[in-house]
């Protein structure tokens, strides 16, 4: 079974330089994402099965290097779990991409570099998520950097060179923090093997584990949008195309948030830094939400809500307990579908209706209600009222801290309640304007036939036109993950017990000798 | 563990001079600063491999005490290849945002000003920065009479097309401008 593991990365690395031959080839580019984002779904779905049924993680030494020297891909539930989430919203988006670009007839266009970037974003994705030892895993974030600085200047317009701009540099400082982190921690310990480093960490002073720890937990909270180092999160995502700014939003800051929990649960076991992280937690959610009632642009509005969100995994993370530890996996599962599935409907929004500025879009209700229930839907859940899953996730999560019990605990539950209460506000004031709010008539209608009659003669009139219909295979790929969102609700049970058994699994740094018997079973 | 104290100077001031580089609005002193600080991380790496001695080859020296440690080196030089990567992108980009005329500053995000403006209709109190003459931001490419290139704005090539749906900025004042230096100049 273990030889399945460097697959998930060599095989996106393969489509993406097979893809890049064929640059002049559309449907052949197409094939080859699709036929290796299913073959990785499949190879992830098959190790989920294997790692849980055995209870044993899989471990594979690259190059046959003896343990603590070479590099290690590990996969155990978490890794396993997160690798299948990530896999199916990739598919997903690569098939609502595919939707897009058909209809837009973009043979002039220079997206040839789309199907290799996105592929290569896959592999870092994956590698991120399964890697054995700390350099490998800034090896993962950089694929995956590099190629979501190419998808972000997709088409390199004046907007997109600009958010674009500010997205890369900050990610490369972050890049930079996260590589004297590693030389430090080298110095210190001797070793990049996460499960060698949990053992020597120990015997480091305190002082030195501290300031290793937080420039390790600067480097990734830049990454994840954690307030305040989230500013650059609401400000780089919108001008994407729409397919990238869903998987950049369901995937990139998790794999932060990913990165922050291996921290905090298998490497610095010792050094305690969780009331910080439980302020910053609160302020996250509180200064994000905040941001998303105050935008009036639809994808704004999600990216803030985005870095909101990511306070209740934070909040999850600084408790610190196995129920915490698994809620908070259940609803970074839950976050990386919905969030990915509600920026794919406002991609829809965006072609039905020409902008997505809530000023301006209206009457959506009557004249699209199959995209009315395809953002109802995610936008509840997301809010967080029951039956959702973003319902249990909070739940669960509150329950966790209530456990707890301290008053900081109780601060940050009622200042998650109050987020979700406003993070239900601003997507249902979003609802109520696009939607609900009826076409005016009168005045307005006139002039507005009278331009659309002009307009009609106007050379680029055609290309308007057919930015109105959808394609079938973009609207199916947004229904495929709201039903995915559903089924996070309907399959709540076995999935909240494979996260519970993960947060359990936390509580135990992997050791050297379980990593040696892990390689060679 | 032994190291040259001369090194990890070398290495502080790199990081400082890297830091500060960055902090420029400027995008191609961005990219300095990136390099520098990425040279001085790479540095970092190197200092913390330890005494150097022998290469770490089977069979070249009977005690390991004298080898260098490998790690080091092979983090080092993947890292040197990702900045080597990261700085040819950046230049494109650097390059391109020249070329649609908006010189190679970091501009501020035009929906941030429009939230602000919204927020701030009543009282005039705002300090909008951007609006400030920014003399000091510093660009290396206004007004040169080397630049060899016709700057075309994307709407100028009709096989470009922006799909991003956003309004399109409109006319930028085009005071710094490279195409309207240069005919200033003439």
């Amino acid at each position: 079974m273990s030889a399945l593991v460097p697959l998930l990365v060599t095989l996106p690395l393969l489509g993406a330089a097979i893809a890049l031959i064929f640059g002049r080839r559309r449907r052949v580019q197409v094939g080859v994402s699709l036929l290796t984002l299913t073959a990785v779904a499949v190879i992830a779905g098959i190790l989920l099965y294997t790692v849980d049924s055995t209870g044993n993680a899989l471990a594979v030494s690259v190059g046959g290097w003896p343990i603590p020297f070479g590099i290690v891909l590990y996969v155990d539930r978490l890794a396993a779990l997160l690798v299948v989430v990530s896999s199916v919203v990739l598919l997903a988006v690569l098939l609502f991409s595919v939707g897009q670009g058909a209809a837009d007839g973009d043979d002039e266009t220079p997206v040839s570099i789309f199907h290799p970037s996105y592929l290569i974003l896959a592999a870092g994705i994956f590698n991120a998520f399964i890697a054995g030892d700390l350099f490998n895993l800034y090896v993962g974030f950089e694929i995956l950097l590099v190629a979501s600085y190419v998808l972000i200047t997709l088409g390199s317009t004046e907007s997109r060179i600009r958010t674009g701009v500010v997205y890369i540099v900050v990610s490369l400082v972050s890049s930079i923090l996260f590589l004297a982190a590693i030389a430090a921690i080298y110095g210190a310990l001797g070793t990049v093997n996460i499960a060698q480093l949990s053992e020597r960490m120990t015997e480091l002073p305190s002082e030195v584990q501290l300031v290793l720890h937080l420039m390790l937990l600067l480097a990734f909270s830049i990454k994840a949008a954690v307030f305040p180092l989230s500013f650059w999160l609401p400000d780089s995502y919108p001008t994407a195309p729409a397919p990238v700014t869903a998987v950049f939003a369901g995937l990139l800051t998790k794999v932060g948030v990913y990165a922050m929990i291996r921290t905090e649960t298998q490497i610095f076991r010792d050094s305690d830094v969780n009331t910080l992280l439980l302020i910053v937690a609160l302020a996250t959610m509180i200064f994000g939400v905040l941001g998303a009632v105050a935008q009036a642009e639809l994808k704004r509005i999600l990216s803030f809500t985005l870095v909101s969100h990511i306070g209740y995994m934070v909040f999850g993370l600084a408790v610190a307990t196995p129920a915490a530890l698994g809620a908070t996996i259940y609803y970074m599962v839950h976050h990386i579908v919905v969030q990915t599935t509600l920026f794919l409907a406002v991609g829809l929004i965006e072609r039905r209706a020409g902008s997505t500025s809530i000023l301006k879009v209206k009457g959506l209700m009557r004249a699209a209600p199959v995209i009315a229930v395809l953002y109802f839907l995610p936008a509840i859940n997301l809010g967080g009222l029951p039956p959702f899953s973003g319902f249990i996730g909070k739940v669960a999560l509150f329950d966790a801290a209530a456990q707890v019990g301290t008053p900081l605990m109780y601060a940050l539950i009622f200042g998650g309640i109050i987020t979700s209460l406003l993070t239900l506000y601003a997507l249902m004031r979003a609802w109520n304007l696009a939607f609900w709010r009826e076409e005016e008539d009168g005045m307005e209608e006139a002039g507005v036939a009278e331009r659309t009659a002009y307009l009609g003669a106007a050379p680029a009139a055609l290309v308007q036109t057919e930015r109105r219909v959808i394609p079938r295979i973009m609207t199916a790929a947004t229904a495929g993950m709201v039903a995915v969102t559903l089924a996070l609700t309907v399959f709540a049970g076995p999935l909240y017990d494979l996260c519970t058994s993960i947060g359990e699994a936390l509580q135990q740094p992997i050791t050297l000798v379980q990593l040696d018997e892990d390689v060679a079973s | 563990m032994n190291v040259s104290l001369v090194l990890i100077i070398v290495m502080g001031a790199l990081f400082a001079a890297g830091v500060f580089a960055m902090l420029e609005r400027s995008l191609t002193r961005v990219l300095i600063g990136f390099l520098l600080l990425g040279n001085a991380a790479n540095l970092f790496l190197l200092i913390v491999m330890g005494k150097p001695g022998l290469a770490p080859f089977f069979g070249v020296a009977s005690d390991p005490e004298d080898m260098s440690d490998p790690l080091p080196q092979a983090l080092t030089l993947t890292a040197i290849v990702i900045t080597f990567a990261v700085s040819a992108f950046l230049l494109a980009l650097i390059y391109r945002s020249w070329q649609l005329g908006q010189a190679d500053t970091v501009e501020d995000d035009e929906a941030d000003i429009a939230v602000r403006e919204r927020g701030a209709v009543d009282e005039d109190t705002m300090d909008d920065e951007s609006t400030a003459e920014d003399d000091e931001a510093t660009t290396d490419f206004v007004g040169t009479e080397t630049a060899p290139i016709t700057v075309l704005h994307h709407r100028d090539v009709d096989a470009l097309r922006d799909d991003a749906p956003i309004d399109m900025p409109g006319d930028r004042p085009t005071g710094r401008s490279p195409d309207t230096g240069r005919g200033d100049d003439a």
